[in-house]
């Protein structure tokens, strides 16, 4: 069989991405609640906000590597694979991803050695300022890069001369219609995915009997962020999807599987798009949902595929990576808010519950590739939409050279993914600190000496 | 400001891309040295580059940024020519850059696995460095004598990189490793000199534009101070490496300062002999430039960014001065 260059780079730009979203996601996230913790501890002088901080920073540190080693490849791949990208956008992509490393990656990777190691070295207010640089320094590397993704979902503010983009307002470029959703939708998907990996390995410890106070205490901070977060998301997802219906119609109706233009569309709960006959099969359907959903009027019109004939991105995918993200939305909201409750009324959480709990830790990863999935491949065959073609910008490498790097790369990643959960695991077996710690001061306190262990 | 920008964005690439030779060079020595040392050498000497490396490493991130933003037509040709080294690159880069964190948080029993895994990137990468600015030099046209002057510097660079990293072991540890340090760097300072003489050498033969800049009169009477000042510094690095007992005494930052000299010539003769290509004999920097009104934008950023990481890049340098000690997040 004669392997397709131009698939194959699309799937080695996929699984790069993919790869490297998984670390910024929690990191964005995770980096606001950690200064979160060191506040609470300097103003409150509880030891257990202390603990909070040390048992999650080592996790912290971990995932920024990650996401700094495939945050470098990406920065490659754009002229590996992708030349003609730069060279057709590059008057308006170069300053965005230029800003991006001048005010954030320099930032963020300068003031992580002193967040990391520098505790002693400093006092605690340049500490504390180094953890807020840190955790700027990831949104605002969110900001410029969602900017540019955004721009080039709903590309404006530029003139194409020769076949090569020029800027005319960088205004407009910057805040183009679709970034206000997308970039707040990003930060609490990050918010989010790291809530629920804290909860989740926190359930884990309770789980396995190495908790301490301090685990309990990231618990309710986790559920209760969660609880309030996950709703948000929701209503912010919603807007989203109208914003994408004005400026992508294509990407909605293979979202939502609408096959012919209609008014009063039904929105199909579950079902199995078929791009031969153009239905849907097995199909479950809400009547009207789909247009009161996104029109906000029962019998408001959608267009369907039937107008973007051969012109629009494969609708399996799409419609089912939407499914699995709102899917995880709602549990989200289930389990943040059933989460809630159990503390409020027992002020502790039933096996059954964490048990529950436990594999939640992972479900923003779940959400979030999904999401991703469903804008990046909702946008194909375009790179810029409606101007630019992913086909036209690819570099003709041999296929065999792809093949190669691409297996290679997915060795890599599932190795790294292999040994990155196994390190969570590890770290959160370990008795945590404040554990131990309030054992020996129980032990000094009553000045007992028999069984220390 | 059409004539200007191209050049003063070719200058900006070089000095971050020196700047990342000398900083990631330094770090990616220590972990080419790395199999060298005893357990608790190693720890210290990965504790000594604990809050450094990530920050190094983005200089290069702001170099091949700069190609991309200041020469996006070069940069498809070049990064696309190079795409097997890169990509080796990167595997080296991601392998060292987690092996970091793995090697203390994935439990005692992986340790050494980890430990095997930095040395094995960042040797990886260091050499495929080489092999990237050897094919460049060469204008990335593949024949065997571009392959074999590539594979020639794939083989200098890293032995750059390991004295790079013993001088910084001199200046951050004391005692036994300290000692070893300065074995070790007597030990490659012979391998990079013979190497960095047969590249001056080969330089000019397999390139014929370049041997045509250096070789015509005027000009090489003008452009002797460069190999002649590096022969000079390297002449006092080979003294000063047997003089122990001055480099204990807290001299050994003029190792580490005479190879930034050395590195600093090496580009200025690298710069020369390039100028005004981008790509040799392809593509000029003005040809491959973007839109004057893209560079504009951008140079003011750097212009009030770059000062401030430069500062606080110096900032942290001072506050982890002073020797090394095991690295703890309390
Ligand atoms: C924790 C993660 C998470 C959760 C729970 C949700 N999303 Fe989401 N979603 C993302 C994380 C995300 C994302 C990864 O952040 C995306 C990809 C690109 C983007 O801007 O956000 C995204 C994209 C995305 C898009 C695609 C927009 C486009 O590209 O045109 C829509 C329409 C929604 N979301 C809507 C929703 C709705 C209605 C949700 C209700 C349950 C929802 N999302 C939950
Ligand atoms: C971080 C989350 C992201 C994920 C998970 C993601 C995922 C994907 C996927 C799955 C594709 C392949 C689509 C297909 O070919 O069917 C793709 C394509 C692409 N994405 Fe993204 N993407 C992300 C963010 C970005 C950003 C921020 C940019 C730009 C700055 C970007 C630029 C591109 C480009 C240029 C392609 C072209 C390749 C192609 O069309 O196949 N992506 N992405
Ligand atoms: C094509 C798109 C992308 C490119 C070229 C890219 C490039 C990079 C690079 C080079 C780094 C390392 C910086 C360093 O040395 O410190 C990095 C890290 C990072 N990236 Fe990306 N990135 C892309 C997509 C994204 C997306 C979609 C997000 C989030 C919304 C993101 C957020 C971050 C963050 C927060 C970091 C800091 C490291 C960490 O938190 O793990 N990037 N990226």
């Amino acid at each position: 069989m004669e392997l397709d260059p131009f698939l194959l780079s699309r799937i080695q730009f996929a699984a790069n991405i993919s790869f490297h979203i998984l670390f910024p996601s929690i990191t964005i996230g995770l980096c606001w609640f950690l200064l979160f913790f060191r506040l609470q501890y300097t103003r409150t002088g509880d030891k257990s906000w202390e603990y909070a901080y040390f048992s999650w920073v080592k996790i912290f540190a971990l995932t920024f590597a990650l996401g700094v080693v495939s945050g470098i490849t990406m920065s490659f791949q754009f002229g590996t694979n992708w030349p003609g990208f730069m060279e057709r956008v590059g008057n308006i992509a170069g300053p965005l991803l230029g800003y991006e490393v001048l005010t954030a990656f320099f930032m963020e990777a300068s003031f992580l050695g002193i967040m990391l190691f520098g505790k002693d070295k400093v006092s605690n207010r340049v500490h504390l300022i180094s953890t807020f640089l840190v955790a700027i320094g990831t949104t605002f590397s969110a900001f410029w890069i969602i900017s540019l993704n955004s721009w080039m979902q709903t590309p404006v503010g530029y003139e194409i001369r020769d076949g090569v983009f020029f800027a005319t307002d960088w205004w407009a470029i910057i805040f183009n219609p679709s970034f206000p959703y997308r970039m707040t939708h990003m930060l609490i998907a990050s918010l989010l995915t790291s809530a629920f990996m804290i909860a989740g390995i926190s359930a884990w410890r309770v789980l396995k009997d190495s908790d301490g106070p301090s685990t309990w205490l990231l618990l309710r901070v986790s559920l209760i962020a969660a609880a309030i977060l996950t709703p948000v998301q929701i209503v912010v997802g919603d807007l989203h999807g109208l914003n994408t219906l004005e400026h992508q119609p294509a990407k909605i109706a293979a979202m939502e599987a609408i096959w012919e233009t209609e008014k009063g569309a039904p929105f199909t709960l579950i079902g199995l798009p078929n791009e031969e006959t153009r239905t849907t099969d097995y199909a479950l359907k809400i009547p009207k949902a789909a247009s009161l959903v996104l029109t906000h009027d029962a019998d408001g019109e959608l267009p369907g595929l039937d107008q973007f004939e051969g012109e629009h991105p494969p609708v399996g995918m799409v419609f089912w990576s939407f499914r699995v993200m709102v899917g995880m939305g709602c549990l989200m909201l289930l389990i943040s808010w059933i989460g809630c409750w159990q503390l409020w009324r027992k002020r502790r959480l039933n096996k059954t519950y964490l048990m529950a709990l436990a594999p939640m830790g992972f479900s923003g990863w779940v959400a979030v590739l999904a999401g991703w999935w469903v804008t990046e491949i909702g946008r194909q065959p375009w790179v810029v939409y409606g101007v630019l073609r992913a086909r036209d910008v690819v570099a003709d490498h041999p296929p065999e050279v792809l093949i190669g790097s691409l297996t290679g790369y997915l060795a890599l990643y599932g190795f790294l993914l292999i040994a990155y959960i196994g390190s969570l695991n590890y770290l959160s077996s370990k008795p945590p600190r404040s554990a131990v710690l309030l054992h020996e001061y129980h032990l000094s306190s009553t000045t007992a000496e028999s069984d220390v262990k | 400001m059409e004539q200007f920008l191209p050049i003063a964005f070719m200058l900006i690439m070089g000095l971050a891309l020196l700047i990342y030779t000398l900083l990631d060079g330094y770090d990616l020595g220590v972990g080419a040295l790395l199999p060298l040392a005893n357990d608790q050498e190693k720890d210290l000497m990965i504790a000594s580059i604990g809050p450094f490396w990530d920050a190094n490493e983005t200089w290069i991130v702001l170099g091949v940024g700069v190609l991309l933003i200041a020469f996006p037509a070069a940069h498809g040709v070049i990064l696309s020519a190079l795409y097997i080294p890169i990509t080796i690159m990167l595997f080296g880069l991601i392998l060292r850059g987690v092996a970091f964190d793995f090697r203390v948080k994935a439990g005692d029993i992986h340790k050494t696995r980890w430990n095997r895994l930095f040395f094995i990137g960042s040797v990886v990468a260091s050499a495929s460095q080489g092999w990237m600015l050897g094919s460049y030099i060469t204008g990335l046209q593949p024949s065997l004598t571009n392959t074999l002057f590539s594979v020639l510097i794939a083989l200098t660079l890293p032995a750059l990189y390991v004295i790079l990293g013993a001088s910084w072991l001199m200046m951050k540890t004391e005692g036994a490793l300290f000692d070893k340090a300065i074995k070790w760097a007597q030990a490659a300072i012979i391998p990079m000199g013979i190497g960095l003489l047969l590249v001056s050498i080969a330089t000019p033969l397999v390139s014929q534009s370049i041997a045509d800049k250096w070789f015509v009169l005027p000009n090489a009477i003008g452009l002797l101070p460069i190999p002649l000042s590096c022969m000079i510094i390297y002449a006092g690095l080979l003294w000063i490496l047997r003089r122990p007992d001055l480099l204990a005494r807290g001299y050994a930052w003029t190792v580490f300062a005479g190879l930034v000299l050395i590195c600093l010539m090496a580009s200025l003769g690298l710069a020369y002999s390039l100028f005004p290509y981008i790509v040799i004999d392809r593509l000029t920097i003005w040809e491959s430039a973007a839109a004057t009104e893209s560079l504009q934008l951008i140079f003011y950023g750097v212009a009030i960014t770059l000062p401030a990481i430069i500062g606080y890049t110096i900032f942290v340098y001072k506050i982890f001065h002073g020797k090394a000690r095991e690295l703890s997040y309390e």
